[in-house]
């Protein structure tokens, strides 16, 4: 891991709405994005987690403070193209991101955007679509693919730009449990095997527990940043602003609730179930 | 109403030499064979047609069948206009009654316009059958290409036809879904006179195109993420090459046009 990839310094945006309301959607968020970490943000609806994904690669741009993207300001117009292929960005629903009627000409849309020779696109089409397990599809029509691999087909279109760090904003909101784990599971395999930055927006708290470090949003705030262990140890914390807690802490935090002397920082069932064989045979 | 069977300039994959031919052969190709239609006169030169036709038809491996199947939805209109000219063209009678009259020149008119549309429509279908939609718009692109420097947004043309391509099956699984959900709640499709008919369509088109609207602004944020910025500086992973076939098929198919051409004009 080395130095910040991605920068926000007090940011905030405001924007008037139909109404003539001006709600302010982030109010002084600072955050560093290590490069090659797994971020997880997590937050409740409004709580300005998209809004702040938007802002990481210059689609939305600070009413204040600063982004940074690889030390450029995503404020100059100039470096546009550098910023964007530097943080990818996958969104919500596949069907509205995949822009060719074929998987592989769908993936070469951005390396073509950005002008690399024709051999080069083919290089990086069948490694980015081998790096997400979809080669065998290369030449099918994207609307015959099931969700999750629809998703990962994005995710592949995204990755053929080389970025340093991808960004996902609930990119498993529209998906069945399977394609949740597949896409889950190529997301892993992102930022251990290749060592891409990774930061995941999500409500659900088994995805957010799955990275290296928890930012919970409210409100506009960052109101806890951490590794998801210590994090998920506030259960109170994170009830008050609309947020649950995974089961096993759930679990957890009732048995201390009726007086059981258990830790809290055990995330996983393995860890969990450990925790309270320990807990019974002491 | 089964949506799904609904297919727009079908595409049936296949490796014979008339699918390996580069589609800007295949869109020049069509073109001469259109022009050379319409000034072919007579036998002579309708049978060469055919027969051109005909050969490209057995190379494509299409089948009759598929093409005779296309032919459905223009049935009415070839008949209309076989009908018009039939007893409109002037000329010697044969027979006449009430405000109709049977000339032989109508004979021949209605014989040809006849062939003429049905061979138009057989030889258009032959390109949009044998190229697939995604290699038709980059070789319209490119053979449009030197209107660029007219100011023809050509690039953004074709960007914009292979998008519509790309989400005609999502707007009709789509129109599939607002269908289900509006008859669930009481709406009838199907029964009633052609406005009864035509209002039932108001709730399936209103959320339609929200929903088209709503994604045409996701996608183009998507795209805007993946570096899109229109035509300027961008490459494609694949390129289309003319081979020595292509060369030789543009130069005997322009050779075959004029030939047509002159000979019409000699009236064979």
């Amino acid at each position: 891991m080395s130095g910040p990839i991605i920068e926000a310094q007090d940011l905030r945006f405001t924007y008037t709405n139909a109404e003539g309301v001006t709600p302010i959607v982030l109010d002084g968020v600072s955050l560093d994005i290590e490069e090659g970490s797994f971020v997880a943000v997590l937050g409740h609806n409004g709580s300005g987690k998209s809004t702040l994904a938007k802002h990481l690669n210059a689609i939305l741009l600070p009413t204040g403070g600063k982004v940074y993207v690889a030390g450029m300001d995503t404020a100059d117009q100039q470096k546009l193209l550098s910023i964007r292929s530097t943080v990818g960005m996958v969104f919500q629903n596949p069907d509205n991101q995949i822009v060719a009627n074929v998987v592989e000409e769908d993936v070469a849309f951005a390396p073509e955007n950005l002008g690399v020779p024709s051999e080069e696109i083919r290089r990086r089409v069948d490694e980015a679509l081998a790096m997400v397990g979809m080669s065998q599809y290369a030449t099918h029509a994207p609307h015959l693919l099931s969700g999750g691999q629809k998703q990962r087909v994005a995710i592949a279109g995204v990755i053929a730009m080389r970025p340093r760090c991808v960004v996902l904003d609930e990119p498993t909101a529209m998906l069945d449990p399977i394609g949740r784990k597949e896409v889950l599971g190529t997301i892993a395999r992102l930022n251990r095997e290749y060592g891409t930055t990774v930061v995941l927006i999500t409500h659900h708290m088994d995805e957010a527990a799955q990275a290296d470090r928890l930012v919970v949003m409210s409100k506009g705030h960052v109101i806890a940043d951490g590794p998801p262990r210590t994090v998920f140890q506030d259960v109170e914390g994170l009830k008050a602003v609309g947020l649950t807690v995974p089961e096993t802490t759930q679990l957890l935090w009732q048995l201390r609730q009726a007086g059981c002397d258990v830790p809290l920082d055990a995330l996983s069932d393995e860890e969990c179930a450990q925790v309270l064989s320990d807990f019974l045979t002491a | 109403m089964a949506l799904k069977d609904i297919t727009l300039g079908q595409y049936f994959p296949g490796n014979t030499p008339i699918h390996r031919l580069d589609p800007r052969t295949k869109i020049l190709l069509t073109l001469y064979y259109i022009v050379a239609l319409f000034t072919a006169e007579f036998l002579l030169t309708y049978a060469l047609m055919f027969l051109a036709l005909a050969s490209g038809i057995a190379i494509s491996k299409v089948g009759a069948k598929t093409i005779l199947r296309g032919m459905k939805p223009v049935v009415l209109i070839v008949v209309i206009t076989a009908l018009l000219n039939l007893f409109y063209t002037p000329g010697t009678p044969i027979l006449s009654f009430w405000i109709f009259t049977l000339t032989v020149e109508g004979i021949w008119a209605a014989f040809f316009m006849t062939v003429r549309i049905l061979m138009l429509i057989t030889g258009t279908f032959l390109l949009t059958y044998t190229t697939s939609p995604i290699l038709l718009t980059d070789g319209i692109e490119s053979l449009l290409g030197p209107l660029k420097k007219v100011r023809v947004p050509v690039h953004e043309l074709a960007m914009m036809m292979s998008i519509a391509l790309r989400f005609i099956p999502t707007l009709i699984e789509e129109t599939d879904k607002i269908m289900s959900a509006q008859k669930a709640r009481g709406a009838d499709f199907e029964t009633g006179n052609l406005f009864q008919k035509a209002r039932a369509l108001v709730p399936l088109l209103v959320p339609l195109f929200i929903s088209a609207f709503r994604r045409a602004d996701e996608l183009a944020v998507a795209m805007e993420c993946r570096c899109y910025h229109g035509g300027e500086g961008r490459t494609r992973m694949r390129q289309l090459k003319y081979t020595r076939a292509d060369w030789a098929v543009i130069v005997l198919g322009l050779l075959g046009c004029i030939a047509i051409t002159v000979m019409g004009h000699f009236g064979l």
